[in-house]
């Protein structure tokens, strides 16, 4: 039987972490991020938010761009579910709507890594969901 | 929903918005008895009396971005559709308790789905709330308790990729050992 992993393996895969984690993540510093939150209530949930989420983090860190993922609550906009909220450092956040894979991918490659638009901005009035 | 793990994430959230530090998440297989649990506790601010008993009402939520509430009403229908039953009780300041109950074998029983994922990213993304996540069958139980992860973990963020990876490795090869129902 494979051996099960365990909390002496998280301490080695901590100290590789930590030896790979470059000044910018170290420096305590999360504007110098881009952040993707992802909008986790009901309606983002039933429409694949958890599964947007995994490739987010995911290709995130494969295409090595320094990000952090997190979930939110609800943005109100249940009729565009999944939904993301993509801040790249010194601009505004950008919410996208209707978030599949494809789009997804899109976002990372046209606008993370560009500044290019992609098709899907939801701008209504928008407000950052810390303040709903 | 999909599967139950997104029924879990889906009732942490309201734990996560109600303002809880713990959450306990407790999943019990009972083939014996062919019943399928699934608790979720938290020490949230709680609800009044009077929103607990409008709370499994579809048309129900104190939120203001959307008129019906749909998560709570939801698992209780999926529950009670395979002849299981749906219990709440919460008590302001203090928390509330949530427990759904599946007859296991029955067909309209979702599967348990990808409940690492669920549990590693809700932990990812709340670093300061503790999750505890027990698990049992017949032939044992595992707990998952963020507490310990962060002992580890000091100051390397939780919400790092490859330990996101890892910790819901660790997590699938706990619930194999305990040979989890995966349908
Ligand atoms: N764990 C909890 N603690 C405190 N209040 C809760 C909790 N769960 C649900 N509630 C209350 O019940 C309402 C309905 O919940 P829910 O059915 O999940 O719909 P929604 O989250 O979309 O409003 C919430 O808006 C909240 O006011
Ligand atoms: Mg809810």
């Amino acid at each position: 039987m494979t051996k099960i992993k365990s909390l002496n393996d998280l301490r080695a895969i901590k100290a590789s972490v930590e030896a790979k984690m470059n000044l910018r993540e170290r420096s305590d510093a999360p504007e110098k991020l881009v952040q993707v939150k992802v909008a986790m209530a009901t309606c983002g949930i039933a429409s694949g938010a958890k599964a947007i989420m995994d490739f987010m983090v995911n290709e995130l860190d494969k295409r090595q761009i320094p990000a952090v993922v997190s979930q939110t609550g609800c943005m109100g906009y249940c009729f565009a579910e999944p939904t993301i909220e993509v801040t790249v450092p010194g601009k505004e956040p950008i919410v996208f709507g209707y978030v599949n894979e494809k789009k997804a991918d899109q976002i990372i490659e046209k606008y993370i890594k560009n500044g290019e638009l992609v098709e899907g901005i939801i701008p209504v009035n928008y407000e950052s969901i810390e303040s709903k | 929903m999909k599967d139950l793990s997104l029924h879990i994430l889906d009732i942490m959230q309201n734990s996560l918005a109600a303002g809880a530090k713990l959450i306990d998440v407790e999943i019990a297989e009972n083939k014996t008895e062919n019943i399928y649990t699934i608790c979720i506790n938290d020490n949230g601010k709680g609800m009044s009396a009077h929103m607990l008993s409008k709370v499994t009402d579809p048309f129900f939520t104190t939120r203001t971005t959307r008129k019906v509430g749909l998560g709570i009403p939801l698992l209780k229908e999926n529950a009670e559709r395979t002849g299981g039953k749906f219990e709440i009780s919460s008590l302001q300041g203090e928390g509330t308790v949530i427990k759904a109950t599946f007859v296991m074998n029955h067909f309209d029983r979702q599967p348990l789905g990808d409940i690492a994922g669920v549990i590693v990213l809700t932990a990812a993304s709340n670093p300061a709330v503790r999750i505890k996540y027990v698990h049992s069958t017949c032939s044992g139980s595992y707990t998952f308790d963020t507490s310990e992860i962060m002992g580890v973990l000091g100051n390397t963020p939780v919400n790092n990729a490859e330990i996101i990876s890892f910790l819901k490795e660790m997590i699938n090869d706990n619930l194999e050992n305990i040979n989890y129902t995966t349908g």
